[in-house]
Formats: C-alpha cells, structure tokens, sequence
C-alpha cells in the first residue's frame, strides 16, 4: 500500500518519454495530483490521533529481498504521524511546482518534469523507509534528480551551486552511512544477525555505552546538519536556492533540508539519546548562530531570492533548537515547522519566480513598488512574508513560538514539577533570549524586503517594457550564461515604462488564474495551521509523545532525575 | 601432483584452446580466422562450467577461492572478448577483403586472442596457488601476454611507448616480489605455501620472512595498481587502445587480489580477536590502502582524460578493496567446540567476501565505463580515411551523448560512473556496502572513515563523467570533428550487458558465490597435517556436493596423470 506512494510518480516518470513535449505537464500533473489522491485518502481514512495508528511502523509493509545474504537487507516501510504529515507536504507541493513551472520551463521539458516526479517518488520513500539501508538509498537518490534540475534549469551560476550541492550532501551521508553500519554492527554483535531495520538499529543504538553514542551522534548529524543546514554547514544551501529554478528552489526549501530535520527526529534522537542530551548545548548554540547569523545576511541581501535562501537557515535553526529541548512544546514546534516553513517559504519562492518570469531580475535595487503594478502578487507576498515572520494568527507563529518556549523550558530551573516535559536538555532562559532576537531580526529583514521591493515608488528595470516580446521561457535554456536576461538584457525590447500593454501569449502584468490557484492552497494552508493546528498537532503527538519518553528515559541513565511530563498540557499552551 | 591435476580442467581448456586459436589465427581463409574469438568464447564456457561442479582444493585455507576466482575470471573474460572484439587486425581485414594478399606476419589476430587466453589462465593459477613458485608463474602468466597486447592493441605509437613502459615496470614489479619469495624460502625452508602456514603457526615470524612478505606486498601492488607500485597505470591506459585498457583495468587487478588473499592466509588471520594479520604487515597494508585510495581519488579530480580519470579510480577502487583484505574474513569463535572452534563472520563480517564482491562488480561497472570509449570514435572533419579515427579521450567528447543518436553509450557512461561513485542504488553501491560493514566489524572505524571520505572525493570526477553525457549540449557545430559509432556490434553488446548488470545485479547479486569463495579455514584444521580430501568433503557436505562431472573430471584427471 505505501508502496503505491512512492511509485506512483515513479512510475509517471517512466511514461514521461512516450508523451508529446507540449502535454509532457500534463502527465506530470496527473501524477502529482494521484499521489496527492492517495495521501489525502491516506490523511483522512485512518484515526491517527489515535496512538495505535500513530505507532511507528503503522500500515508497515515488508517486502523479502535477498539482494545480499546475510546482510538482512529489507524493503521495508512504515508511517507514523510525522512521516504522514510530510508525506502530505511533498505531496501538495508536487502539483505546484508542476503548476508554477508550465511558463517557466520550455526547453527539455521531457527531463524535466521526469526528473521532477523521480524527486517527488525519492522524497516520499524518505519519510516512509523503515529500512535504514533503504533509507539511505531514497536520501542520496534525492540527490541525482535535484543535480540535474539546478544544473539544467539554474541560472548564471547553476553549474557550480549544482556540484557543491551534490558533493557537500554526498559526502556528508557517507559519514552518517558509516554511522548507521557501525550501529548496525553493534546490532549483530548483540544478536547475531545482521539487520539494518530501524526499529532494531535504534533498540542496539540506545544500549550502546554513552562515549560510543556520542562519536555514532556525529557521524550521524553531519550528514543531517548538512542537510537541514546547521550553522557552519550551510554554505553550499544559498547558492543551491538561488541558482536553482523556481520548482527547484520550492522542493528544496519545502521537503529536501525536512529530510535532514525528520533524519534527526526519526533517526538520530531515538538512537543515540544520551549523546543527543550531552550535546543539546552544542546543537541548539550552533542552531542560535544559525538564526542570529543567518537573519543578519538576510538584512544586507540585495538578492530577494537569496534573502530567502538565507532566511532557510534562519528557520531551520528554529527547528533544531526546538527539537534539541527534547521537550513536548520543542518537539512539536519543530515538526510543526518543518511544515509551515515548507508552505510560507515554498510559497515565497514561487512569488519570487513568478516576479522574476516577468522582470527578469531579483535585484532589489532594480525593483521595487511592485505593488503599483502588480496588486495581486503584492497581496501575497505580503501575506506570505507574514507567515514566515510568524505574525500570530498564521502558521509560523506556533510552531515558532513552540520551538522557543521548548527551548526556555528545557533548562534545569525551569522545570516544575510535573508540569513541564522534558529531559532537561540544559537549555534554558538564555537560548530562548537569544533565539528571539532572532525573531525580531526576522521581522526587520522581511519587513524591509517587503517595504523595498512591494512599496514605494514603482522602479521597473532600466528598458523593461511589458511589451518585450520575446524569450521569456528562455532562462531555461542550457546554451550559455544568463547574464543576459538580468537588468540591462531588455533594453532591445523597448522603452515604455510604464508600457501596460500586453501582448497575447505573454504573461499579463500581475498573476495569472495559474499562479493565483497555484498560491491559493498553500495561503489558505498557512491560515489554518495558524488558526487551528489541532488536527496536525494531534496527529504528531503520539509520536512526540513516544520521543519525549525516550529522551527522558536517557536522561534519567545518565544519572539526572527526570520529569514525568505530559503532552496534552503543551498542546493547550500552544493555543 | 597428480590429484592437483584434477583441479586444473578449466586452465587446461583455456591454455588448449589457446593453442587452436594460435594456429587458427593464421590461417589463409578468413571464415577460419573469424573463428578465433568465438574458439575463445566457447572456451571461456566450457572453462567456467568445469570450474563450477570442480572439486575443491583441500590444501589451502581459503578452499573455496580457486573456485570463484576462475568462474569470475570466465565470466568476465566473456565480457572483455565482447569488448575487445575488433581490436587488432580490423584495417587489415577490411583490406584483404577489398583484394589484397593475406600476409601472416601482418596479421596480429592469433597472438591477441591466444594471449588473451594465457592471461586469463593465468589469472585462474593464481587463484588456486598453492606454492610459491606456481604463484609467481601463474603472475607472470597472467601479465607477460598482456604487455605484448598492450602494443598491439593500437596503431598509433602511444601503444608502443605503453607497452614498453608497462613492460619495464612490470618486470620491476615481478623482480620485487619473486625476491620476496625467495626470502619466505629462506625464512621458512619450504615454497609450499600449506608448509609456509605452519611454519608461521609454529614458530612465528621470523625477520627474513617478514621482510620477503613486505617485499611481496609491495610487488603485488604493481598488478592491483596500488600505491606505491602504481605510477603507470593512467600512462599505460591512456596509450593503449579503450578495449585492451578494460582488459588491463581487470586482469591483472583479479590476479594481484587473488595471490594477496592467498599469500596472507599463509601468514594470519587465524587467530580470533587479534587484527588477524601480524603487525608490520597490518601496518603496511593499513598504510598502503588509505594512500591508494587518497592518491587515485585526489590524482583522478584534475584529469580532462577519460582513460586517465578511470586509471586513477582504477587506482582508487583497488585502496577501497584492500579494506576489506585488512578486515580480514572475521572469524568468530564458536561456543560449541564440535564446530571446529572457530566460525567466518557471514558476508556481512566478511572482508575476503567483500573483496571478491568488490572485484566482480568492479569488474562490471568499470567495464561499462571503458565500453562507450570502445564503442565509439571521433573522427576528424572531412576525414574519410580508417586512420582517421581516433578513440575518444577528452572529458568534452562525452557532451550530450545521450541526446545523440543513439542516446545508449550516454547512459551505459551515465549508469557506469554513478555506479563507480556507489551511488545507492546501483551495483557499486551494493559493493561498497560490505566493505563498510566488514571494514566495522574488524574494527578498523577510522579506515571505513577514510574510505567513505574517499567516496565523496570521488564524486568531484565521477559526476563529471555522468553529467557530460547527461546534461551538456552536444557539440553540433562538427568543429573538432563528429563523434559516431564504431559500428563493431559486439562492444555495444558489452556496454548494455555491463549496464544491464550494474543494475540487475544489485536487484540479486552474486554474492552467495561470494560469500563461499571467502571462507576460511579455521586454523585447528589446518594444524592437522595433510587432511585428507574426503574428510575435508565431509565437512561441508552442502557447498561442494560432488556430482558426477567433478567425478568424470577427476577419473580423466587421473587417468591423464598415468
């Protein structure tokens, strides 16, 4: 049955060759739009409130494979809450990256949207891997098709952010691969058999000796924090986001950097928690840098795309911190934003190509006022650099707020008793102080980018002209360098400024019917989880619930006495 | 002697068939000179069919290992002969055909096809040596032929110069590890390699046979092409014709593996616990795997060569399998005594059966890669002439191959590379894979480190090779000449049978055989003196069941011997 997920646009990708170039999207759409189907069905046909459906290894489905003997190689999968929700997340976005790149995306169309839903199929085996062998597998496979949409369909630069992309996460997961084969060693050596089912891994990870957890925790995390990026990490992710196309960067920030958070939540905190509770400290200052760091760069980009790009790491450093309070209200808030940041940054990243199909600049010094010509567009920008900002009453406010209430909770001090869960991850008052900066400088950059490039006076590129009449598909191409398209490419196409008048077959100045559908569902999203996140909260908590234990359990072998927590008061707090 | 003869059925029919081709190569009609390759063919079959239902040596402690070496060695020779179909004598023939006199001396098609076959019987030798100087022959078997179809694989004078190059440093090699033999001798009294083993079990290690099993390591490493014996591999790649450099990426390789695995049996591995190998050696070897691998990764990243960039992964994948040589076969001590005291660590623990896995996949995938170089040719604008040819060597000839027609070796380069990277879920993947868990399980962490470190390094030049082809726009403008087929059908058959491979044979692999091919001994067996072959049998009933053609053979074997 889950088998079905991930194959369904595997197997559109296999058909994508047999269609006709101009009705290549349509397949592709087809495809996304099944496995969105499928995963709705999946959302609304199971109770997963309930702890019995939300368990690990729930629908599981094991195919026998005797590819190396003894090596207890399985096809195995499983869903939990967690893994269902992001399901969901890679499923929503599939159709809209196919929606957002019909006017995009003109050449080698066929590769493209091939490539497109191989990624799509490779994500969702991430989430459902019960194997961490297959894990590992559908995690680099991820890598392949993200290479050739950046290298193919990137701007100036595409290239080079495309190879250091590849050969930073690639060497990185050789490292966690290590990790998890040590782990699996320690398995066998305690019973004889060599398996690499998770389930197992993580039971022979928790017993290992605490020095040992910690080297297995960084091999582990250097291939997550490469991923999700964690602070010193991170230099390949700006470039990859900005050169990447827009479907690309949208995959990118939306579900491939979750695949580093879910590996920490699903993987590494399970398996090595006592390593995981000695290095909290570590991880949440790194993580502290990352959104005080981070949100810094953002202020001085003159780049929107890469503003963006820089405000990813900004957030994940949220996630993390939230995640290493090992408490209910961090554990919550970071699996919550791993959606919400996925939705408001996806969402960001598709009104910034939509700009950049008709302006063919992200120069903030080139544009700006757009709102004088570009209402519609304007009103979702706006809307959507609220969300990320965490303007209360949309989604980023809770789980922001979660990871850093998690974050002032986790200290000693903090604790009351009986009234907060939580391992006691030695954090405290302090990280959340500093991490709330972070919100503030959160809000100065995203409000100075909206306040530059929505309001004020209307500055259009020098020569831009609505009636340009040519090659507004053509960034796509794969001849040579797009230097050409920026700023002063257009000059040719005619003065006018203040033009306005449309040619037919070109994109009309504001959005179109497309890219408002395509914006809709995720503004509409955005509001609800921020409004009432209590399906999903509900759907996470079991699994939340199960974690909080194991960490807690952690702590209390390494000596410290631990609180019994309970989730169900977190979950009130968080309304 | 003579019971050892009956082992030998699959050289035997190689070196005969050798010998038909010899003569058939020479003959005045062409249908009979045709034949060559299919005699070759035909005899690799027969060969690795006798070597499958052969008995087991009971001699020697990796029992098994004679077995798999020569079916991996036939069953790659099948793969080569495809690959190195119309490397010699294909102008020639073209011109005979068109009228001209057919003249023997010109003719290069017997020597080639006949080395071929002395090479790979070689290679079978080495695989089921079990003394010193039949090692050392059975090397120089496998190597000798190979000079001489270094310099006959191309036209052009590069082949020369490779040849006599590889030829020099070869004997420098050889000349290195037969001293090191000599030395064992010394040491030990005895070239039996069995007698070697209990010499060392008995009485230890002395100094002058320690430094004969140094100086034989090193020597070894100029035919896996490690470090520090490795300085012409990219040279004598590059000079010789893409198919004779497939050839030369494998054989020597399968060769120098199988006499290691055979040679450090001899000296360790028997104690449980312990590394497994006596300390110098560890160490040599510890240091000589990590400078492999770094240096064959770093040295490979600057190349704009295709057959360069392979020599250096070359280079590279023989450091990443002497990981799990240093692993060893991860012998557990059994609690219960009856079982011999001593049990192998599974494939997973494996390292022996890690290697062999290693070798043949490495032998596929890298096949594939030398295959599209083989298959097609650049040829210069406006060129008509056969000479005008030339292989493809330039990282940008391999632009948009697979947007070309037809789009096949582009994506026998893209699956070949990606599989070289061990890129999941290809078959180097699979590969690599055991060498982790083995190279674990003996608890060589840091080297597994090392290892993985060296894969991404990797990725620098092998996602050249896959990208080129995948994402480029081919070249159109036909300035630096049109890239084209070569239209030898069998290479092409080669490439998508290697392609074929690189995926199917990580869906199920072969590693079973594998597995079986590196089971060691246990040292309480080989303590006994000469155990007899059926209690040997006895043993294990399940792996070698004797049918009747291993009787049929033995019989003739026998009466061969009288």
């Amino acid at each position: 049955m889950l088998w079905t997920l991930i194959l369904i646009p595997l197997v559109t990708a296999g058909l994508v060759p047999l269609v006709a170039k101009r009705s290549v999207w349509k397949l592709a759409m087809l495809g996304t739009l099944l496995s969105l189907a499928f995963t709705a069905y999946l959302l609304v046909g199971h109770a997963w409130f309930d702890p019995r459906h939300s368990e690990a290894g729930h629908l599981a489905s094991t195919l026998e494979w005797s590819g190396l003997p003894g090596m207890g190689l399985k096809l195995s999968l499983g869903i939990d809450g967690v893994s269902l929700l992001l399901v969901s997340l890679t499923a929503l976005l599939g159709p809209l990256c196919v929606a957002g790149s019909v006017s995009a995306i003109t050449t080698r169309v066929r590769t493209y949207y091939g490539w497109l839903l191989v990624l799509q199929g490779a994500m969702t085996g991430v989430f459902l891997a019960r194997d961490a062998v297959l894990f590992y597998i559908f995690f680099e496979f991820t890598l392949v098709p993200m290479f050739v949409l950046i290298s193919l369909y990137g701007s100036t630069n595409r290239k080079h952010a495309a190879v250091k992309f590849f050969l930073y996460t690639f060497a990185g997961s050789v490292i966690t691969l290590a990790g998890v084969v040590f782990v699996a060693y320690q398995n066998a050596k305690a019973t004889g058999e060599w398996s690499f089912k998770l389930s197992e891994l993580i039971a022979a990870g928790q017993a290992m000796p605490a020095a040992m957890q910690s080297w297995v925790f960084a091999a582990l995390m250097l291939g997550f924090a490469i991923k999700v990026p964690l602070f010193p990490l991170h230099t390949w992710l700006p470039l990859a986001h900005t050169e990447a196309p827009t479907a690309g960067s949208v995959i990118l920030a939306g579900v491939l950097l979750k695949l580093g958070t879910y590996g920490i939540f699903a993987i590494v905190l399970p398996m090595v928690p006592q390593a995981a509770v000695t290095h909290a400290p570590l991880m949440a200052t790194l993580a502290i840098i990352g959104i005080v760091y981070g949100g810094l760069i953002c202020w001085v980009q003159e780049d929107i795309k890469k503003l963006v790009a820089y405000s990813s790491v900004a957030h994940l450093g949220f996630c993390i911190l939230g995640m290493f309070s090992f408490n209910a209200a961090g554990l919550q808030g970071s699996v919550l934003y791993m959606i919400n940041h996925g939705l408001s940054t996806g969402a960001l990243f598709l009104l910034i190509g939509m700009m950049y199909e008709r302006y063919h600049t992200r120069d903030l010094k080139q544009i700006g006022g757009l709102a004088r010509r570009m209402p519609v567009w304007a009103t979702f920008m706006v809307f959507f650099s609220m969300a990320s900002v965490g303007l209360p009453g949309l989604n980023g406010f809770v789980s922001e707020f979660l990871c850093v209430m998690g974050a002032f909770q986790a200290g000693d001090a903090w604790r009351v008793g009986g009234e907060v869960g939580g391992a006691g991850a030695g954090l405290g008052p302090w990280y959340a102080a500093v991490a709330g900066t972070g919100m503030i400088i959160a809000a100065i950059y995203m409000l100075s980018m909206v306040g530059r490039g929505v309001w004020g006076a209307l500055r259009e590129p020098p020569g831009h002209g609505h009636s340009h009449g040519h090659s507004h598909g053509q960034e796509a191409g794969h001849g040579g360098g797009q230097g050409g398209h920026s700023a002063g490419g257009h000059a040719a196409a005619g003065a006018g400024v203040g033009g306005g008048d449309v040619e037919p077959g070109h994109l009309p100045p504001d959005l179109t019917g497309r890219e408002i559908g395509v914006l809709m569902p995720l503004a509409v999203l955005c509001l609800v989880l921020g409004v009432y996140p209590k399906p999903a909260m509900d759907m996470i908590t079991p699994v939340v619930k199960q974690r909080v234990e194991q960490m807690e359990s952690a702590q209390s072998r390494r000596g410290t006495p631990a609180v019994a927590g309970t989730v169900g008061a977190d979950t009130e707090a968080a309304r | 002697m003579i019971e050892k003869l009956a082992s030998l059925w699959p050289e035997i029919t190689l070196f005969a068939a050798a010998c038909v081709v010899m003569i058939a190569g020479l003959s005045k009609s062409a249908a009979v000179r045709r034949l060559c390759s299919p005699l070759a063919g035909l005899a690799l079959v027969v060969a690795g069919l006798l070597a499958w239902h052969g008995t087991p040596e009971a001699a020697t402690p990796l029992k098994h290992l004679p077995m798999y070496g020569k079916v991996l060695t036939c069953g790659m020779g099948l793969l080569m002969l495809l690959v190195l179909a119309g490397t010699v004598d294909r102008g020639y023939e073209a011109a005979v055909a068109r009228g001209a006199k057919f003249d023997p001396l010109r003719s290069n098609r017997a020597e080639f096809y006949a080395f071929f076959l002395f090479s790979l019987t070689g290679v079978m030798l080495c695989a089921g040596a079990d003394d010193l100087v039949w090692l050392f022959l059975a090397l120089e078997l496998t190597s000798l032929p190979t000079y001489v179809m270094v310099a006959i694989s191309s036209r052009r004078d590069g082949a020369l110069e490779s040849a006599v190059k590889y030829f020099f440093l070869g004997a420098l090699g050889a000349a290195i590890f037969l001293y090191g033999f000599a030395l064992i001798y010394g040491g030990t009294g005895t070239t039996n390699l069995a007698e070697v083993r209990e010499v060392f079990l008995s009485k230890g290690i002395n100094g002058l046979a320690m430094a004969g099993l140094l100086l034989s390591i090193v020597g070894i490493c100029f035919k896996i092409a490690a470090v520090p014996m490795h300085f012409y591999t990219p040279d004598v790649y590059q000079g010789a014709s893409a198919s004779m450099a497939a050839f030369l990426a494998f054989t020597p390789k399968a060769a120098g593996f199988f006499s290691l695995m055979i040679l450090l049996a001899a000296v360790g591995w028997g104690q449980v616990g312990s590394q497994g190998l006596p300390s110098p050696i560890y160490e040599v070897l510890w240091i000589i795997a990590v400078l492999t691998m770094t240096v064959g990764n770093t040295l490979a990243i600057r190349q704009r060569s295709i057959k360069r960039i392979l020599a250096y992964s070359s280079i590279a994948h023989s450091g990443y399998m002497l990981v799990g040589l240093i692993a060893g076969p991860g012998l557990v001590e059994m609690v219960a005594p009856a079982a011999g005291g001593v049990q192998n660590g599974g494939f997973a623990a494996n390292g022996l059966a890690a290697v062999l896995f290693y070798l043949m996949a490495y032998g596929v995938m890298n096949l594939g890669a030398f295959s599209v170089l083989a298959m097609l040719e650049r040829r210069e604008p406006g060129a008509t002439d056969e000479e005008a040819a030339r292989e493809l060597d330039d990282v940008d000839e391999l632009r948009g191959l697979c947007l070309s027609r037809p789009p096949m070796a582009g994506w026998i380069m893209v699956l070949s590379a990606m599989s070289l990277l061990g890129f999941p879920p290809l078959l180097g993947f699979f590969a690599k894979l055991p060498l982790f868990t083995s190279g674990i399980s003996a608890g060589q962490v840091s080297l597994v480190i090392i290892l993985g470190l060296n894969s991404a390094i990797a990725a620098f030049y092998y996602l050249r090779l896959a990208a080129y082809p995948l994402l480029e726009a081919p070249d159109l403008t036909g300035k630096a000449g049109q890239v084209r087929p070569v239209g030898i059908p069998a290479r092409t058959l080669a490439g998508v049978a290697s392609a074929v491979g690189v995926i199917a044979l990580a869906a199920y692999s072969l590693a079973p055989i594998a597995e079986r091919g590196a089971r060691f001994e246990s040292p309480a067996v080989m303590a006994k003196p000469a155990p007899k072959p059926a209690a040997a049998e006895s043993t294990r009933p399940a792996t070698t069941a004797p049918t009747a053609t291993t009787a049929a053979t033995a019989d003739a074997g026998a009466a061969l011997a009288q």
